[in-house]
């Protein structure tokens, strides 16, 4: 269940040009899967900012953010002594390890690889090592490859335009790897996810991303359709299983 | 002690704070983070006869001091909010609860009012007939007196609770729609809906929302909504429930100075859910401050008879 609290900041650093890692620190007792978000209140801004959670122990966050627009780039300045943000925390549908089958493999796209991360560290402590596909445009926005290979998964990154590891998207790695993999966990740009989707013959679970007005299911700014009905994304999703997404 | 307590056309509700409808939901996720009994009571989200999925996505934009929203009434339809929502209500909200009704046509909006006053938790009907972010059919009621007066007749002849139109602020002449909803027999009139906005992507070269235009909400619109609650509480003798951008204790008091027997609560929730309670609690103590020892003694003080 949702909680509200005020969060100091510990860290909050850039990791490429565009992609800043923050921890902050608080109680995290609300938060109860990965791939569940929190709600950033940002000075100057009206509405808060959903950002993913990357990976979270008992007493810190940490996020992974790309900077896209006024609110993200009003929160990459700020820090300092005493610093503190209001966050919604615990917000959302997270992903179910449950049914991760015996060989899982996760494909990130951007800043979709953050929640994986969280994911992959939490299958490992279950004994289940997933494969890490991580992609992006160029290599100066690489990020993450290091903490999937601390892990112990097998990772392999993409870019788009040949500048680091394979050329191409990481469904290209899915085939040229040959892998052999009985479930995947998704998370990046839409028409990645949907590339990932008509890829992957097994079952798995996707997370979208849309504008949201409250993050916690008031509002239904951001609902979409299903093949189970409506639902929201900030609330019933933001991860769906494959079985119930309609493109 | 501070008296709280207001009366809109016979509804006893110990304080004037009513979260708006849209803003709210059925107010489940609300009753998790807090009890709903502290409220006055609630507008349940906007329900039509048939069940609607509401307009594409992005349906929610930012500006300045507020948002826009173009759901378009998203919701389950009025057969599963009276066999589902209202039974789900009943469990976190033990109040008489607002029921808000939206439609398409004259016969929807009359269809709707009849079976909802059915529902013996039902403590008023509040009817939309501004809802901005509806195309079909292109009507939006409360845009002239005429069309404002034939929904409230049409409603009046199905059911004795008491019956608030919901207005627009998009229009020249608010206190002759509002003197028409009163001359057909509404007992009170809600004001105000959102205003028609938009913004723009610069990258895309194309409207943020893919309804193009939406509803503006926040503390930007409150200064509007004042003004239009002290023009409409004058020019009619039924009660005005006061909405748009109030998110403090202090703008529930002006709204009431306004003219304004209840203050609903909109797209604060969204930003703080725990905005309608945070002021609850701060209300006696603003109060006290003014020396007033009754909130209903400032409804209109600041009129211009007064």
């Amino acid at each position: 269940m949702q909680k509200q609290g005020i969060y100091t900041i510990q860290e909050n650093a850039p990791l490429t040009r565009e992609v800043y890692r923050m921890v902050l620190a608080g109680n995290t007792g609300a938060i109860t899967a990965p791939g569940q978000f929190v709600n950033i209140r940002v000075e100057g801004c009206y509405l808060r900012r959903p950002i993913s959670v990357a990976d979270w122990d008992d007493n810190t966050i940490t996020l992974i953010y790309k900077v896209v627009g006024e609110g993200t780039r009003r929160l990459s300045r700020m820090g300092g002594p005493g610093a503190a943000l209001d966050l919604l925390v615990g917000l959302g549908n997270g992903y179910d390890l449950d049914c991760c089958g015996k060989a899982p493999v996760l494909l990130g796209g951007g800043v979709g690889v953050p929640p994986l991360y969280g994911l992959a560290k939490r299958l490992w402590r279950r004994g289940i090592t997933p494969t890490a596909l991580l992609g992006f445009g160029s290599a100066d926005e690489v990020f993450g490859e290091r903490e999937f290979c601390a892990l112990g998964c097998p990772t392999m990154v993409a870019t788009v335009d040949g500048s680091y590891g394979h050329k191409g998207f990481v469904t290209d790695l899915l085939r040229e790897a040959g892998m052999r993999y009985d479930y995947f966990y998704t998370c990046g740009p839409e028409p990645m996810l949907r590339a990932v989707y008509d890829a992957c013959d097994c079952s798995g679970q996707l997370s979208f991303e849309e504008r949201m007005g409250c993050g916690f299911g008031a509002c239904m700014g951001c609902s979409c359709k299903t093949k189970y009905g409506t639902k929201r994304i900030c609330k019933d999703g933001p991860v769906l299983k494959k079985e119930e997404v309609v493109w | 002690m501070v008296d709280l307590s207001v009366n809109l056309s016979g509804l006893h509700l110990d304080n004037p704070i009513i979260p708006a409808s849209g803003a709210f939901g059925y107010g489940a996720e609300f009753a998790e983070l807090y009890d709903l009994d502290i409220l006055g009571s609630f507008s349940f989200k906007g329900t039509t006869k048939e069940p609607r999925f509401g307009n594409p996505t992005p349906r929610i934009a930012e500006c300045d001091g507020g948002m826009l929203n173009a759901v378009g009434l998203q919701n389950p339809g009025i057969d599963a909010v009276l066999a589902e929502e209202l039974p789900r209500i009943r469990q976190y909200f033990h109040k008489p609860v607002i029921a808000n009704i939206g439609g398409f046509s004259v016969d929807e909006f009359r269809e709707c009012c009849e079976k909802i006053d059915a529902a013996d938790q039902v403590g008023l009907i509040e009817v939309n007939i501004s809802c901005p972010n509806l195309h079909a059919g292109g009507l939006n009621f409360s845009a002239t007196p005429e069309g404002a007066a034939a929904v409230t007749r049409a409603v009046r002849q199905v059911t004795k609770k008491p019956i608030y139109m919901k207005l627009s602020p998009n229009v020249t002449d608010i206190v002759a729609v509002a003197r028409a909803c009163e001359a057909e027999g509404a007992d009170g009139i809600s004001l105000i809906n959102t205003l028609l906005g938009m913004r723009i992507d610069l990258r895309r070269r194309r409207p943020v929302l893919a309804n193009e235009t939406g509803g503006l909400s926040g503390p930007a619109i409150f200064p509007v909504a004042l003004r239009m609650v002290w023009q409409v509480s004058q020019a009619v003798k039924i009660p005005v429930i006061g909405i748009g951008g109030v998110d403090s204790a202090e703008k529930v008091i002006e709204m009431m100075m306004a003219g304004a027997t209840a203050v609903e609560i909109g797209a604060a929730n969204l930003v703080d859910p725990y905005v309608c309670p945070n002021i609850i609690r701060a209300l006696p103590g603003l109060l006290a401050g003014l020396g007033v020892d009754r909130i209903s003694d400032l409804i209109g003080t600041a009129w211009k008879n007064k």
